[in-house]
């Protein structure tokens, strides 16, 4: 152990601030343990603020390898299926694709349970899937129908699963951060059955998701105050791809070291695009908060394949060398292949097999989704006020919409 | 021209012609999301022409406090739907800087641009129609153009115009409406409604994107039933022309207003009730308004939430026929 923290510190000025810092990491052998259907993993060097940082070791099992394989091989083919379909126009309006980043998702859900809250931007399909939503409800609500995760109403960027505390996406840059932190401030008044201000304990995290671009909006900063003087259970989570639209880091940010960017907070850098350091750490944050010493933040280091939406090719403000170099080095499904056949759980055709099959389970619903009907109209208004529209919702009565409301004619 | 080209080429002009004009915004110094403010960074400098972080009341704020020391500061909120982090800035202080400090300063070289509106597919966040929660406010300034030729004058003046402005684009026709636009500088009054149309029968009033759909309501109006009706286009929504308006209906006696915004307390409301207190003894039936109704902007119903064309026909017919 004390060694690999050697190997750490010693890979650490390599990590600041250098664009190769993690394929070094990766060049050389990937350390795994091994013991029949049990292993161990060793992480990506993590760089930590103000905290000792997790061991490097994680332990996985043969089913939760596996599992996450197919997980992440389900959210790649997931968005570029998305992606398929909007160049078909068979999904229009603002669609953002998470592909590259999958393993910050993957590896959050791992990390935590279903009490656990999280809470992210409009790049959110994957986070709905890994809570549990199926693919074919969420490619209907890209294509806005009614089987979809929100009956069609919300598409892309608003879809939730309550039911295993995922609080959605948000298309509104830095707006759920406040909202993670009151899901924490929930979080920490249930379990004490009242508001507790100090270190007192919680049963359940916040995960508050936010990109590098969002870490400038007024609101986080905000929020994060509010959650350190109350020792919320928030883990702030920084998805740091680089940029913001076109914007790179440097050009937005006057400390892009984000996992230090919020004194008195303590952080960690992690590697995002490893399912297992996003375990650890994640596992990690989720401690220190259960025990009610106040929020934690973690940066992810990660990376999207795709331009920031489906209306940008992603490649005016970067080289086509960037995004291939980080696809061949970096690419968290590929390191995750890597591990599960490092640790014999799974063979190449083994892992050919799967791919397959999550495959066709894609492309089924992806006809699901074409084939499914569009919402009712009632979908227009209702679920703007608890009751009944009418004749409440103004507008909505009558053929044309704008004719006199029945009652005031009598 | 296209709309975004006559908007491109007004900030050209108003950079050219102040030295002390300042454009900033995020992703503006990449041309802008709808590439309103192409070249504009290679033409006149990363001193004038800027990228800000994502930070909208950041950027309402610096461009107040630029403006009230001597810059002439054009502010891009990339979206309308966007402008509420800015809420703050842009309500409470850009609004009341001159009252409050009784004409010592003021941020009246402030103009803050955003694309507004229903684009067909831009869901609740992409499509919305903020501009009542601004014509609530007394000190700013409100305007939405309806074309290319209009963007252009209206948006010189309201860059040099000394009242902080919000100037609301229809980005819907960013690209679709296309008209001869002088590459010469121009200005439009911000005092002045324009009468699009002359008639006698009724009076149909919009502003921003909303013009074109009455004009084809009006169209099929003329033709089927053989109504004249006179068409304005507001363009400045505060302080709104009430004399253009007024006169009109009571030449007519008859008044239908539209807008995409939701009817309750909407812009349209202000009108109503304005026109039935000067125009009530020529008023010939009640004053119709076909606009957005009161629900979140829906992402599949689209179609049925905008005050389209046949919408607005038919008030037209209800009003005529009542
Ligand atoms: C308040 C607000 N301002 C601007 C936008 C437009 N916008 C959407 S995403 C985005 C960039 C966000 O970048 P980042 O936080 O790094 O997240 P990423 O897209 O990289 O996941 C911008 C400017 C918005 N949706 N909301
Ligand atoms: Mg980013």
């Amino acid at each position: 152990m004390l060694a690999n923290r050697g190997l750490a510190s010693a890979l650490k000025k390599n990590l600041v601030g250098s664009k190769n810092a993690i394929s070094l990491q990766l060049a050389r052998s990937m350390a795994v343990k091994v013991n029949g259907d049990k292993g161990q993993v060793e992480i990506s060097p993590v760089q930590c603020y103000k905290t000792d940082g997790p061991s490097l070791w994680v332990d996985t099992t043969k089913e939760e390898a596996v599992q996450a394989l197919r997980d992440i091989t389900t959210m790649r083919r997931l968005e570029i299926s998305a992606d398929l379909m909007y160049k078909s126009q068979i999904i229009k309006g603002f669609c953002h694709l998470y592909d590259g980043q999958e393993a910050v998702a993957l590896g959050m859900n791992l990390g935590s349970t279903k009490d656990d809250h999280i809470v992210t931007s409009y790049r959110d399909h994957c986070f709905q899937y890994i809570r549990g939503d199926s693919v074919k409800r969420i490619l209907a609500e890209l294509t806005g129908r009614s089987t979809g995760s929100t009956k069609g109403k919300g598409g892309s960027m608003h879809m939730y699963y309550p039911k295993n505390n995922f609080w959605g996406g948000n298309g509104i840059v830095g707006a759920q951060v406040p909202l993670g932190a009151g899901l924490a401030l929930a979080a920490k008044y249930h379990a004490n059955k009242g508001m507790a201000r100090g270190e007192v304990s919680s049963k359940a995290v916040s995960f508050t998701l936010y990109g590098d671009g969002a870490a400038n909006q007024g609101q986080v900063f905000e929020a994060m105050n509010m959650a350190y003087l109350w020792k919320l259970p928030c883990i702030f989570v920084i998805e740091n791809n680089k940029y913001g639209m076109g914007t790179s880091t440097s050009k937005a940010s006057s400390n892009e070291e984000f996992y230090r960017r919020y004194d008195p907070l303590p952080g960690i850098k992690v590697d995002g695009m490893d399912v297992f350091s996003v375990k650890q750490c994640c596992k990690f944050a989720r401690d220190y908060c259960l025990s009610g010493k106040g929020p934690f933040v973690l940066e992810m280091n990660t990376y999207r394949y795709h331009g920031h939406s489906m209306s940008d090719p992603g490649l005016t403000y970067r080289s086509r060398e960037e995004v291939s170099g980080i696809r061949k080095e970096r690419d968290p499904i590929d390191r995750l292949k890597r591990i599960v056949t490092e640790l014999g759980f799974m063979t190449d055709a083994e892992i050919k097999d799967l791919e397959k099959k999550v495959r066709a389970e894609v492309d089924e619903a992806v006809e699901f989704a074409k084939t499914s009907p569009e919402p009712e109209l009632k979908e227009l208004y209702t679920e703007v006020f608890a009751k009944e529209p009418l004749p409440y919702i103004r507008g909505t009565d009558g053929i044309y919409g704008h004719g006199v409301c029945e009652w005031a004619r009598k | 021209m296209n709309l975004v080209g006559a908007i491109n080429n007004a900030l050209h002009i108003a950079l050219d012609t102040d030295p002390t004009a300042i454009l900033l915004g995020e992703d503006v110094g990449f041309g802008g999301v709808f590439r309103a403010a192409v070249d504009l960074q290679e033409k006149f400098g990363k001193s004038r022409v800027f990228n800000t972080p994502l930070c909208e009341q950041g950027i309402a704020g610096f461009a107040v406090g630029l403006a009230s020391e001597g810059s002439t500061a054009i502010a891009e909120i990339q979206f309308a739907d966007y402008i509420f982090p800015a809420f703050d800035q842009i309500v409470n202080e850009a609004a009341k800087y001159r009252f409050r400090s009784g004409g010592q300063f003021d941020c009246g070289k402030l103009t803050i641009r955003t694309p507004y509106g229903a684009v067909g597919h831009g869901g609740l966040y992409h499509s919305q129609s903020p501009e009542a929660y601004f014509t609530h406010t007394p000190g700013l300034r409100v305007i939405v153009p309806r074309s290319p030729y209009q963007a252009k004058g209206l948006l010189l003046s309201s860059i040099r115009c000394p009242d902080p402005v919000i100037f609301f684009e229809p980005k819907a026709l960013y690209r679709a409406s296309k008209e001869l636009v002088p590459v010469s500088d121009y200005e439009i009054s911000l005092f002045n409604a324009d009468v699009v149309m002359e008639g006698s029968d009724i009076t149909v009033i919009g502003y921003g994107a909303q013009l074109g759909v009455l004009e084809k309501a009006c169209k099929k109006a003329r033709e089927e039933l053989n109504i004249s009706t006179e068409i304005i286009d507001l363009r400045s929504l505060l302080p709104w022309d009430k004399e253009t308006v007024c006169k009109s209906v009571m030449k007519t006696g008859r008044c239908v207003i539209s807008h995409e915004a939701p009817l309750t307390s909407g812009f349209g409301a202000e009108l109503a009730a304005s026109i039935q207190k000067e125009c009530f003894l020529s008023l010939e039936a009640p004053i119709e308004r076909v606009c957005g109704y009161d629900t979140p902007f829906p992402l599949s119903h689209e179609k049925f939430y905008v005050p389209d064309y046949l919408k607005c026909f038919a008030a037209i017919r209800r009003c005529i026929q009542f």
